[in-house]
């Protein structure tokens, strides 16, 4: 039973991360007073790839062409990290939540590879960019994990969350900070605004598109699927591990129903949130992305340093 | 009755985070308004903090000082300031800092120090709130590293402000304020020292013309211009 829902759960964050962009475009779109595109457009988009000829550059290694598929089973194994609807499940008990890192990180890299591949200008461009970022989110987010991990003494996602569940309603100070700091992570290695902007094709300012523009077809549908998936990941990730409500802790329908609801419910509000700061902040020059990240590292260090400060003495 | 003194004790430790965090920020502020709109949000959770002592302590004293530190410290002194940057035309210029994140990493490593030296305290002391020495120390020297890193004396005056928002705030939630007459008085001078700040903003800009104290240590026959170019030419020539 728990392996079927372990399944479902993983084909459910799969097969929701598109609709999850849809819901973003269309809010954005309202926002901005246009006519937002139906909320299922993410999914006709990856069907009309689907159905397109891949066409390969000529002198194309095996590196570009396992890449997709790569980066896409990579995200779809993360995925199984991260609790959606329930706590208990097999796979997250597995992996712990610094294999996220790795498995985000791998990913990264073969991206990074195949931008580098094709030999292109602009697909080394944004693997340097790319890598540029990375290494400095990764401290970055591996401080928050830390964090997470000394205030619940375990880096294992599912039972840290269990852990939280059974907890009063407390206020954890360092948790906000945690929480922020994983936003500013987040933001980054999805490649949104104020660090990348993923509805624009400027030479100037691309990073995750530079290092995609060759691919066409399956591949690039697999690539662009498996960056939907990482989005949805990392909302999950800070809706469950700082908004933990509602996650159902039994396999019986109802409990798992009202966690289906509360996801929804979240990751709707925090898609609202992301919005709201898109427009109201402009895309920032790639040489403060240094600057950026470093905050969101501070933030996860002052995080820390809080929770030994106020929470443990 | 104990589930609610540990909810208190939570608010107030958020309150202490979220104060220091304020702090923190204004560290990297280098927008003189901004940084005037943050030191008001600090004033606001201050403000907030006292009520909440006030009511769940019954001290009704802090009620006072409460509506004092809203009225001085989120609208007449960040009112003042504001009204001061508009009339120098400085809410366009950068207080730029040198090296942000040396200057945040910095302040991390005060709050490390903070925590260390506040260490035996903790141990002797029995109040539930004795973990907020520590943070708001902390808070007290990031307000003097405020005052050391920024260059302008706008900045300087609202790092000043900073460390008397962290001792208030020590004072509020360690001992439950201090006698009314005291604090009045501390309000009293918080109010005339920011309109002796105010005048002297203007002397000091009549004399060199510029906000930036860094040009008071030059002589007086150089000009800003001057002082600013042999800033950049390297080292060591």
């Amino acid at each position: 039973m728990a392996w079927l829902v372990n399944v479902l759960q993983i084909v459910l964050f799969v097969a929701a991360s598109p609709l999850l962009v849809g819901w973003i475009k269309k809010l954005k779109c309202w926002s901005q007073n246009r006519r937002a595109p139906s909320i299922l457009q993410p999914y006709r988009d990856l069907a009309k790839l689907l159905r397109k000829e891949t066409v390969v550059p000529e002198r194309a290694s095996w590196v570009f062409r396992l890449s997709p598929y790569l980066i896409f089973a990579v995200a779809v194994l993360a995925c199984a990290i991260v609790p959606l609807l329930a706590v208990h499940l097999p796979t997250a008990a597995l992996a712990d939540v610094i294999v996220l890192v790795g498995f985000l990180a791998l990913a990264r890299f073969f991206q990074a590879l195949a931008g580098l591949d094709v030999g292109t200008a602009f697909g080394g461009m944004g693997s340097s960019r790319e890598m540029t970022i990375a290494s400095l989110a990764e401290p970055a987010m591996l401080m928050v994990v830390f964090t997470l991990a000394v205030s619940m003494g375990t880096t294992n996602l599912a039972s840290a969350i269990e852990t939280l569940l059974h907890q009063l309603p407390l206020i954890r100070p360092s948790f906000v900070f945690a929480a922020l700091g994983l936003a500013l992570v987040a933001v980054a290695e999805t490649g949104r605004i104020p660090v990348d902007n993923p509805a624009t094709h400027l030479e100037l300012t691309m990073i995750h598109e530079a290092m995609i523009l060759e691919y066409s077809g399956h591949h690039l549908a697999l690539i662009e699927w498996a960056a939907q998936i990482r989005l949805m990941l990392y909302g999950a990730l800070l809706v469950n591990v700082f908004l933990p409500w509602g996650l159902a802790e039994s396999f019986d329908p109802s409990s798992l129903g009202l966690g289906l609801l509360a996801i929804a419910v979240k990751l709707g509000g925090l898609a609202g949130l992301l919005v709201l700061v898109e427009i109201l902040l402009a895309k920032m020059r790639l040489f403060r992305a240094p600057q950026f990240l470093g905050f969101a590292y501070l933030l996860a260090l002052v995080g820390m340093l809080i929770h030994v400060i106020l929470e443990v003495g | 009755m104990q589930t609610l003194s540990s909810l208190y004790d939570q608010i107030v430790f958020l309150l202490a985070a979220l104060i220091l965090f304020t702090s923190f920020v204004m560290l990297a502020q280098t927008r003189l308004i901004s940084l005037v709109n943050l030191f008001a949000l600090q004033g606001l959770l201050l403000a907030v903090t006292t009520v909440l002592v006030a009511v769940v302590q019954e001290t009704a004293h802090l009620l006072v000082s409460a509506g004092l530190t809203l009225a001085l410290k989120v609208l007449l002194i960040p009112g003042l300031l504001h009204y001061l940057i508009l009339r120098m035309e400085l809410h366009r210029t950068e207080d730029p800092i040198r090296r942000p994140l040396g200057l945040l990493l910095g302040a991390a490593s005060l709050m490390v120090f903070s925590y260390y030296t506040i260490l035996p305290v903790v141990h002797l002391s029995l109040l539930a709130t004795r973990n907020l020495i520590a943070a708001s120390s902390a808070s007290f020297l990031l307000g003097m590293l405020l005052m050391i890193s920024h260059r302008q004396a706008v900045s300087q005056v609202v790092g000043f402000m900073t460390m008397e928002n962290a001792l208030f705030f020590l004072a509020v939630v360690s001992t439950y304020g201090m006698p009314l007459v005291v604090e009045l008085g501390i309000a009293f001078d918080v109010m005339v020292a920011a309109v002796i700040f105010g005048v002297f903003f203007f002397h000091i800009r009549e004399s060199i013309d510029s906000l930036d104290v860094d040009a008071l240590s030059a002589l007086s026959e150089s000009t800003v211009e001057e002082i600013q170019q042999g800033e950049n030419l390297p080292q060591g020539e």
